[in-house]
């Protein structure tokens, strides 16, 4: 039998390498410069801006009704949630009295938008870490989703279906029937997806122990959204401070206290059950109404400052509005949650390998453009 | 704690808040908002985290301000254990050299976002590991979100 000798003036050195910008893994245009050694990851510094369309600084020659097109193009995953928030904070400071039946149906839409996101992401999690069969189911239940958008909403990416005052136009007559047909549809999917990747052996090695993340960590690095409830922070935006029709709903926040890649995918699982009972419970008393109330053409909020948070299927999307009484903002700042959960990737990654760096970044779910704005 | 305790605990914590340029307003904002000057905001900074009573431990938003003669930094904190939330800001009179202190050894989510408002403001914050341009590329010249900031080419005039 031959022995091997090992050279011991053999060094090994520290080199770098780029993943992205047009990394498959990276979800958009990422560049992520890594320092390695061997497969041991030393340092991650992201490099962003591929982008970038200076969100912020049109806003500030915008109406706040041209401005919610805008937040379409940030997260487009949650772009339902993204407008409500602008909306919100242009009610609020308005103090208009919105009517009940949009609330309700503002709230069905933003789940709807979250279950559609977090399947989009159990998809592409599969995908990231070699299961290429999840990519296709996660994507048949999101086109149900898509096709009640499409219907009631006239578009099936970027809605534009809140306006400040209501909803664009009330929904459309299948919408009801439609979304139970769905529900009931994805209560038989989602066991499949347990059955297909979360009790999966190699999943599960691939995800548990990596990416491992602490509560103190979280909180200090500004975590939110299932990224920090995977950690056992509790921060949930509809419980602190609920908006729309989320104070009449009785839901459960998930939480896991594990802290690593495979908590975070549980808690998204199991988000979109709660998101399902939310649906549940209002999706049959929408009440009666008008689906807007009317405002000036020229909305100017009083001289202030509004902030607003939402909870996005990435987490707290806050609203930070200056105004000096004119019809722009003088300044407008997106508080974008991917930014946060991004700014931690290198605390996760350093001492794991490459792959399991791909692994992280499929459980902070990131979506460039919503960072880059 | 409610928004006038917070007051009473935080003056009480200088000896003369006058000399800071302490000031609480609740105007214009849903929240309380306090300001203070440049010199004395890390150390305020750090007590609104450490103390037991305010306990601010997530720094949500940090972003800058341009209030045209002068450049403000704005932050928005809350406590998750009292769920209290309250607002710090602090100006900086120096356009052309805008210098304030890092907080990102408080918080480490401040070091993205004050990379972005040195990005955006040129606000420059002292003893930040790595202070750069986080989205427009290094060579870019100017702020954008300066008020007084022209692009002929790339900006859309209304």
């Amino acid at each position: 039998m031959q022995t091997t000798t090992i050279n011991n003036n053999f060094k090994s050195e520290e080199y770098f390498i780029n993943m992205g910008p047009q990394h498959p893994a990276t979800h958009g245009v990422l560049r992520l410069l890594l320092t390695i050694d061997g497969e041991i990851i030393k340092n991650v510094e992201p490099d962003l801006g591929y982008i970038h369309r200076s969100i912020e600084k049109m806003c500030e020659k915008d109406s706040y009704q041209q401005i919610v097109h805008l937040t379409d193009r940030m997260d487009y995953l949650s772009s339902h949630i993204n407008n409500e928030a602008v909306c919100l904070a242009v009610e609020n400071a308005l103090e208009l009295e919105i009517p009940d039946r949009v609330k309700v149906i503002r709230t069905i839409l933003d789940e709807l938008t979250r279950i559609s996101s977090h399947c989009l992401w159990w998809g592409v999690m599969g995908m990231d870490v070699g299961a290429l069969t999840s990519y296709f189911y996660g994507f048949r239940d999101r086109e149900m989703i898509n096709d009640i958008f499409e219907e009631t909403c006239g578009a099936r990416l970027t809605m534009n279906y809140n306006i400040p005052g209501g909803l664009m136009n009330d929904i459309h007559p299948n919408f009801v029937n439609r979304v139970k047909g769905f529900i009931a549809h994805f209560k038989t999917k989602i066991p499949e997806y347990n059955q297909l990747l979360t009790g999966n052996v190699i999943f599960q090695k691939r995800t548990k122990g990596v990416g491992v993340l602490s509560r103190e960590d979280a909180i200090s690095f500004g975590a939110s959204g299932p990224v920090a409830r995977g950690s056992g922070y509790s921060c949930d935006v509809r419980k602190y401070h609920p908006y729309s029709a989320l104070d009449r709903v009785s839901f459960n926040e998930s939480l896991h206290t594990d802290g690593d890649s495979y908590a975070r995918y549980l808690v998204r699982i199991q988000e979109m059950w709660e998101s399902m009972s939310i649906i549940e419970q209002l999706i049959d008393n929408i009440p009666e109404g008008d689906h807007r109330v009317a405002t000036n053409a020229v909305i100017k909020l009083p001289k202030g400052e509004y902030y607003q948070k939402v909870e996005t299927a990435r987490g707290e999307l806050g609203v930070y509005i200056i105004s000096t009484g004119t019809k722009n903002p003088y300044r407008l700042k997106f508080r974008s949650p991917g930014l946060s959960n991004l700014s931690l990737l290198n605390h996760i990654a350093v001492g794991g390998k490459i792959g399991d760096l791909v692994a992280s970044m499929a459980t902070l779910d990131i979506v460039v453009p919503d960072i880059d704005r | 704690m409610t928004n006038q305790e917070l007051k009473d605990l935080i003056t009480g914590w200088f000896n003369d808040p006058t000399a800071v340029k302490l000031e609480f307003t609740e105007e214009g904002s849903q929240y309380l908002n306090l300001s203070i000057h440049r010199d004395y905001l890390h150390e305020l900074m750090y007590y609104l985290k450490m103390n037991r009573n305010t306990s601010f431990d997530y720094l949500f938003c940090l972003t800058g301000v341009d209030w045209g003669k002068e450049l403000e930094v704005v932050y928005h904190l809350e406590s998750i254990e009292h769920r209290h939330i309250m607002v710090v800001r602090s100006k900086i009179e120096d356009r052309e050299n805008p210098v304030i202190e890092s907080v990102q050894d408080i918080w480490k989510t401040a070091n993205f976002h004050e990379c972005e408002a040195y990005d955006f403001f040129g606000i420059r914050f002292k003893n930040h590991p790595n202070l750069k341009r986080l989205f427009l590329f290094e060579e870019f010249k100017g702020f954008p979100l300066r008020k007084d900031f022209t692009d002929d080419k790339n900006m859309v005039v209304k």
